[in-house]
């Protein structure tokens, strides 16, 4: 094979053996990863995604940094037995929003992408503080400290801001209010009228039962709207995706 | 005259640079917004400050020019030290989280959070993948590239800085996931600015092993060069493209994706299965293209066919990441042509497999004595052996059962115990008695035992996983003959049960043979002086 005594080339030159194997290696994800980002019908045309609530914003944090996605996914398979036990397949609209993605890869618990709504807040928190009191055969770790650690708020504006910076729609006015926001949601005995106009279908309870604001509000005001936004009744199947 | 100017320019410059990243760091401590961020400024802040003072001690000294005569071996040394150290500590971490999953009360009620799996999953991972991994390809890279170009390592102390900060990359990392400091995104964990440090890092490796490489003594650039050289630019570029985030504050860890949903999921497993492709098999391919060939003293099997599998792999892996996403919401098009290359890759694969297995042709016979050769040999079997099973499990239809399940976890341990931690182990025996002047190590009987070790202990881990992964991927998708589902998902939980104990007992064989490794390290290495090797006189390859 006289083209193989060519790589002389490439073995005496540090320059070309870098050009060439970098120009290699850049190909593939160009083809796959380029597309997504301009072919129409990557992201599904449907009624009812909107950005996360402040609260809830705050919650997916905690549900990002106690490294939840190593054991429950966010991604519902188009398989009968799937959609049977977790609800409809999940739809790339659906995490339109996630900076990054929480799909998972592993489902050492149960998929969680349509939790919201299933169980009732008590049910969480019980489960959180003590996951084998709700669940015998449960193996999941205990989340009790998140009904002791108080949150305040303080920098949530910056959070939205920077979601807004990467291309989540947040209007000025969801910014400005966000403070607000966040501090509303879980006290129904307040005025939350412009939080659910501003997140229309934003579950306002008092989600950990306590008169603070802590962690646990926040992980199950995100746990409790996670699958129910989209109106499936707007969905049509794109054949050829 | 000149030369004593500039070092002392080189001092002050330095005392500047420690002087203003101490002040900094102290006010990033002051102003922190969360624990992690709070925690690692301070850490800077500490280690700046010593490195001033160290600096300013020795400042407007003569300076003892370093010895150019010999190859550069000293950062090897520390290296070969922290990859046995940071085994060490990723097996134990594994190995505990293993027995979590067993037994939840593991998961401390007085250690919470810090101690909860979802906290020390990313530990393990990346103390075993980056801290071992990374080091044992660091350190090998140096040795091979200044054995095979006949020169000492270009940039001096350069390759110090390269050692010390990644160590210092790993401990933030480390330390980062246990407070609480992380982006999520698998084997990419690491917030923001660590992940500017590892680039920074990551550029002054590359250019110490390529300027290695520019004054080399050998016309031609070995093929172990080639692996190790494409591994790291290809993780440059993986690493970059997938940490592309906005802090939401510079003074505090949390940073927000520039991508989203479906395109940030592409972009994460494009970089996910390529940190399993590049750096734990291109760099680990350029070790075995140069040490096993070395342990068994014959030359490579075929020249021809490591061009050929060179330039398939590292085109071929590329595309391989959207078999992690079958089913999901990325576009069809994008997961098949992610399974269509999967399983091309299957050749190339082979390719390094059949060139290290085939170089023992004729020496076959030192496996009864050499168990050095019986690792490299059985890390080749490991690594044959994963990468038909991972084409096969790319395929849509048994990814559809495998897909969430143990089964990958499975997967992924034979590989990394089997091919990535059997080959590293048989390098550290190589190494240690070379690097520090010992004829061989001190207990060849051993070395054996270690084999047996984690041979049993990665069986026991695989079948185990195998068990598990295929009965609960078959439980979720039983219906009766009504078409009710049959199984609860905590049925499935509690079946798993036997099998995870077994699986933690393959863990502690493994953690097991790295102790009895480490203990014939230390011995070997105790009292002996180190053996700083001359360069040998050059002589042209053709």
């Amino acid at each position: 094979m006289a083209f193989l005594d060519k790589h002389a080339i490439l073995e005496k030159s540090p320059t070309l053996l870098l050009v060439a194997s970098l120009g290699v290696v850049t190909i593939g994800g160009i083809v796959e990863i380029a597309p997504l980002f301009w072919l129409e019908n990557t992201i599904e045309d449907v009624e009812g995604m909107r950005p996360y609530s402040p609260l809830e914003l705050a919650g997916r944090d905690i549900y990002v940094r106690e490294g939840c996605y190593a054991c429950h996914s966010q991604m519902i398979r188009p398989m009968r037995d799937e959609v049977e036990r977790y609800g409809h397949y999940s739809l790339a609209a659906e995490s339109q929003y996630d900076h990054p993605f929480q799909w998972g890869s592993k489902r050492t618990g149960p998929d969680v992408a349509r939790v919201g709504g299933r169980y009732s807040d008590a049910w969480h928190v019980d489960h959180l503080m003590n996951p084998q009191s709700v669940v015998p055969e449960s193996i999941m770790p205990k989340y009790a400290f998140l009904a002791d650690t108080v949150i305040d708020g303080k920098h949530i504006e910056d959070l939205l801001a920077t979601h807004q910076l990467v291309g989540v729609p947040y209007t000025d006015e969801q910014i400005s209010s966000a403070y607000a926001d966040f501090r509303v949601q879980a006290d129904p005995d307040e005025d939350w009228d412009g939080l659910v106009e501003r997140y229309p279908g934003a579950v306002v309870s008092n989600f950990d039962g306590q008169s603070a604001l802590t962690e646990m509000d926040a992980l199950i005001a995100y746990l409790q709207m996670l699958g129910t936004l989209v109106d499936f009744s707007t969905f049509t199947p794109d054949a050829s995706r | 005259m000149l030369g004593q100017l500039r070092g002392h320019f080189m001092d002050y410059l330095k005392l500047t640079i420690l002087g203003l990243i101490t002040l900094i760091a102290a006010i990033a401590t002051n102003w922190a917004h969360d624990l992690a961020y709070q925690v690692h400024a301070f850490l800077i802040m500490i280690i700046a400050f010593g490195m001033f003072i160290w600096v300013l001690r020795r400042t407007d000294e003569t300076k003892v020019p370093q010895q150019d005569g010999i190859f550069f071996d000293g950062v090897i040394r520390a290296g070969v030290i922290a990859t046995a150290f940071w085994g060490t500590a990723g097996f134990l971490v594994g190995t505990f989280i293993a027995f979590q999953l067993a037994f939840p009360a593991l998961n401390f009620d007085w250690g919470q959070p810090f101690t909860n799996f979802g906290r020390l999953r990313p530990l393990h991972t990346s103390a075993v993948i980056f801290a071992f991994g990374g080091n044992a390809l660091i350190a090998t890279s140096f040795y091979v590239v200044q054995r095979t170009s006949a020169v000492r390592l270009w940039g001096g102390n350069l390759s110090w800085f390269v050692f010390w900060g990644y160590q210092l990359f790993i401990v933030l990392a480390a330390t980062g996931y246990l407070l609480g400091a992380t982006q999520s995104k698998e084997y990419a964990e690491p917030e923001w600015y660590i992940d500017i440090w590892l680039t920074i890092v990551w550029l002054s490796y590359l250019a110490v092993f390529l300027g290695t490489i520019f004054k080399r003594k050998e016309r031609h650039i070995y093929v172990a060069n080639w692996f190790y050289l494409a591994f790291i630019i290809t993780v440059a570029m993986l690493h970059v493209v997938n940490n592309l985030s906005i802090p939401v504050s510079i003074w505090g860890s949390k940073s927000v994706q520039v991508f989203s949903g479906v395109q940030d999921a592409m972009t994460q497993w494009w970089y996910g299965h390529n940190a399993v492709g590049f750096f734990l098999t291109a760099g680990f391919l350029g070790m075995m293209y140069y040490f096993v060939p070395k342990q068994a003293n014959r030359p490579v099997y075929s020249y021809k066919l490591s061009i050929i599998h060179f330039w398939a792999l590292i085109f071929l892996y590329i595309w391989a990441g959207p078999h992690h996403l079958h089913y999901t919401a990325l576009p069809d098009w994008a997961s098949t042509l992610g399974m269509v290359f999967s399983i091309v890759l299957w050749m190339p694969s082979w390719g390094g497999m059949i060139n290290g297995l085939m170089t023992l042709q004729g020496a076959w016979d030192k496996l009864r004595t050499d168990p050095i050769l019986r690792m490299f040999v059985l890390s080749l079997g490991f690594y044959g052996m994963s990468t038909f099973e991972g084409p096969m499990m790319s395929i849509r239809a048994v990814n559809a059962l495998s897909h969430y399940t143990d089964w990958t976890i499975g997967h992924v341990h034979s590989g990394a115990l089997g091919w990535n931690g059997m080959i590293t182990f048989a390098c550290l025996y190589f190494l240690t008695p070379r690097l520090w002047g010992r004829e061989k190590m001190h207990s060849m009987s051993a070395i054996s035992w270690h084999f047996w070790l984690a041979t049993i202990g990665i069986v026991l881990y695989a079948a185990s996983m195998w068990v598990t992964g295929i009965m609960e991927g078959l439980m979720w998708r039983e219906v009766d003959d009504q078409g009710f589902l049959v199984n609860s998902f905590a049925d499935t939980v509690s079946a798993k049960f036997p099998m995870y104990v077994v699986r933690g007992l393959g863990g502690v064989l493994f953690l097991s043979g790295a102790l009895v490794m480490v203990w014939n390290m230390w011995m070997t290495i105790r009292g002996a002086k180190p053996a700083d090797k001359p360069l040998p006189n050059a002589i042209p390859a053709e």
